[in-house]
């Protein structure tokens, strides 16, 4: 049993650092996306949606930096950590792909980032709970611009169809994640500083459902969950995302730019 | 033909165009105009247009590789507001009844042009600092001008543009500051970029005035306000200030303050390099067009597809005049 009021600094250094990496992650599979979108508007609008997780991202980075205990800033959180420091959800590094690839992941993210945040909203952590009531009006964007996107690919042409089927099902195993605490998500609960996790499945489920259903598309089988992320396990892919992303301040560390 | 304009009498609608062009009120899209005046308008503004969504290459090629947060931040915003510019200009375009759609399928077959400033390649992050200094400062020059152009929707799509590309100048101006505050290697990198970007940026007014086919008409036209040679200098006086608060020396030998004119004398640029680029034969012509084109054809299914599901979604929500057969 916990004695302690509050969770440890570290812990709560991790624990945002968990969500800032989510953004980030995420924020920077949407810029490789820059000047190649379907159109004009999905352009601006993927952007926007970068834009947003990139200013989730700094205000969690700049959190997480003022609980550290070595003296960091945002940037040395963002560009001088290794993959293996990394704590985001394998769900958000899974690459690009195609644009049903694309919104496959987007949607099955915003949907649980949605009620993840309605729930931190209700952090005991202030900071967390004020950041948290700020992003949900962005992610309630974004989750309205996947949704749409979702149903117009799959109740769109037959092409379409096909294709946002197969991504759903691609990216369907990275999903389970989301809903298992790891012993850091358990302690956070405890002190009513962290989210639930488990108990978001139910809720995201039958959004999800009810989603693909109106979308003509069927919802795939779940199959084994793939996990790691939060502990440090990712793909290659995101090494070489961090690679590219990192790749200026790493190679002239301490200048200002 | 257009020479004898003037020795010609003018019909009624002609007159009326005139008198309005000679008040200074703007052309509407209902107004009648010359065949000459709309494919003007057309070619420049869609022109234009293509030179915001193509001017996305250079520097989206650097927003997954922005040294900072901020930075990327700023990017990215910069990059997403040359987008809807885009946007702006085509819609003005469609007031002439250009179609977007003909618009950019003639920029990906080559048949539109678009500002060749985009044909050189962006190998540093100093590239930034120096694109938005320069080539959004050089742009500033050419439109503010054109908020007070003679067709109304040109106008006021440059009115809405011209507000965000001072903030796309000054973030450039403001990377490169950093640059020439931090190490000896960074000053070296702004050097280079300003050494890079100077001479496309002062060919970005288009060819001297006694080399412009197309100038006089559209300053008689009021389309143009000031000629290139006008407008380059302008930009000359203003930039090679800012260059030296820097601590940079812009590439120019022949560079020298005129205390006559009170503007600086600068040297003749490589024109034969000016018409090669915009031949094609620029660094990276072939790239940007097919990065355009590529990003149009992975997108076809996907516009399709949102077509299909709005006429879908229009059948079903049409009310239902007689019974379907079963
Ligand atoms: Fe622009
Ligand atoms: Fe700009």
């Amino acid at each position: 049993m916990n004695t302690s009021p509050a969770p440890s600094k570290s812990d709560l250094f991790k624990y945002t650092l968990r969500q800032a990496d989510n953004s980030m992650v995420l924020c920077q599979r949407l810029c490789q996306w820059a000047a190649r979108g379907p159109d004009l508007e999905e352009d601006i609008s993927l952007t926007n949606i970068g834009l947003d997780l990139i200013g989730q991202a700094r205000s969690l980075y700049q959190y997480s930096a003022s609980l550290c205990d070595q003296q960091v800033n945002e940037d040395d959180l963002a560009f001088m950590r290794d993959s293996h420091e990394w704590s985001n959800l394998l769900l958000v590094e899974q690459p690009n792909g195609d644009f049903a690839d694309t919104i496959a992941r987007q949607y099955l993210y915003d949907a649980w980032h949605l009620l993840f945040l309605e729930q931190l909203t209700e952090s005991n952590d202030t900071t967390l709970a004020a950041i948290a009531a700020k992003s949900i009006k962005e992610v309630k964007y974004h989750n309205r611009h996947s949704s749409m996107w979702i149903k117009r690919l799959g109740d769109g042409t037959e092409v379409s169809h096909q294709r946002m089927q197969d991504a759903i099902a691609a990216v369907w195993p990275f999903t389970a994640e989301m809903f298992i605490p790891d012993e850091l998500d358990q302690r956070m609960l405890e002190f009513g500083t962290g989210v639930d996790l488990k108990a978001l499945k139910h809720t995201w489920d039958s959004q999800v459902s009810s989603l693909l259903v109106d979308a003509t598309l069927s919802k795939p089988v779940a199959g084994e969950a793939i996990v790691g992320g939060r502990q440090g396990q990712h793909a290659e892919y995101l090494g070489d995302l961090l690679e590219e992303m990192q790749s200026l301040p790493r190679s002239m560390p301490n200048h200002q730019w | 033909m257009r020479a004898n304009q003037n020795s010609k009498t003018l019909s009624a609608d002609e007159l009326k165009f005139e008198e309005l062009l000679a008040s200074g009120r703007k052309i509407e899209p209902r107004d009648w105009m010359p065949d000459d005046y709309r494919k003007t308008l057309i070619r420049q503004i869609g022109q234009h247009a293509h030179s915001e969504i193509i001017g996305m290459q250079p520097e989206g090629n650097w927003i997954t590789r922005a040294p900072s947060l901020k930075r990327k931040a700023i990017l990215m915003s910069k990059v997403q507001d040359e987008a809807g510019h885009g946007l702006y200009l085509y819609s003005a375009a469609e007031t002439l009844e250009a179609d977007r759609t003909d618009m950019l399928e003639k920029l990906n077959n080559g048949k539109m042009k678009y500002s060749s400033i985009f044909n050189y390649p962006t190998p540093c992050w100093a590239d930034m600092g120096a694109i938005g200094w320069l080539v959004d400062g050089a742009a500033i020059c050419n439109q503010v001008p054109l908020c007070r152009t003679s067709y109304g929707p040109y106008a006021r799509a440059m009115v809405r543009i011209c507000k965000e590309e001072s903030f796309h100048q000054r973030q450039g101006y403001e990377i490169m500051l950093t640059l020439c505050r931090g190490s000896a290697e960074q000053k070296q990198m702004a050097q280079d970029a300003l050494n890079r970007w100077w001479w496309p940026s002062i060919m970005m007014f288009g060819p001297r005035d006694d080399k412009s086919p197309n100038s006089e008409l559209s300053l008689k036209w009021k389309i143009k306000l000031f000629s290139n040679d006008e407008l380059r200098q302008k930009f000359v006086d203003i930039a090679v200030p800012q260059a030296n608060i820097l601590g940079l020396t812009v590439p120019d030998n022949d560079l020298s303050w005129n205390e006559e004119t009170g503007h600086y004398t600068y040297g003749e640029p490589d024109w034969e390099e000016f018409f090669e680029v915009i031949q094609g034969n620029g660094p990276c012509n072939k790239e940007r067009v097919s990065n355009r084109r590529e990003a149009h054809e992975n997108g076809q299914w996907v516009r399709d597809a949102a077509i299909a599901y709005a006429e879908k979604r229009a059948k079903i929500s049409r009310p239902k005049t007689t019974q379907d057969p079963l």
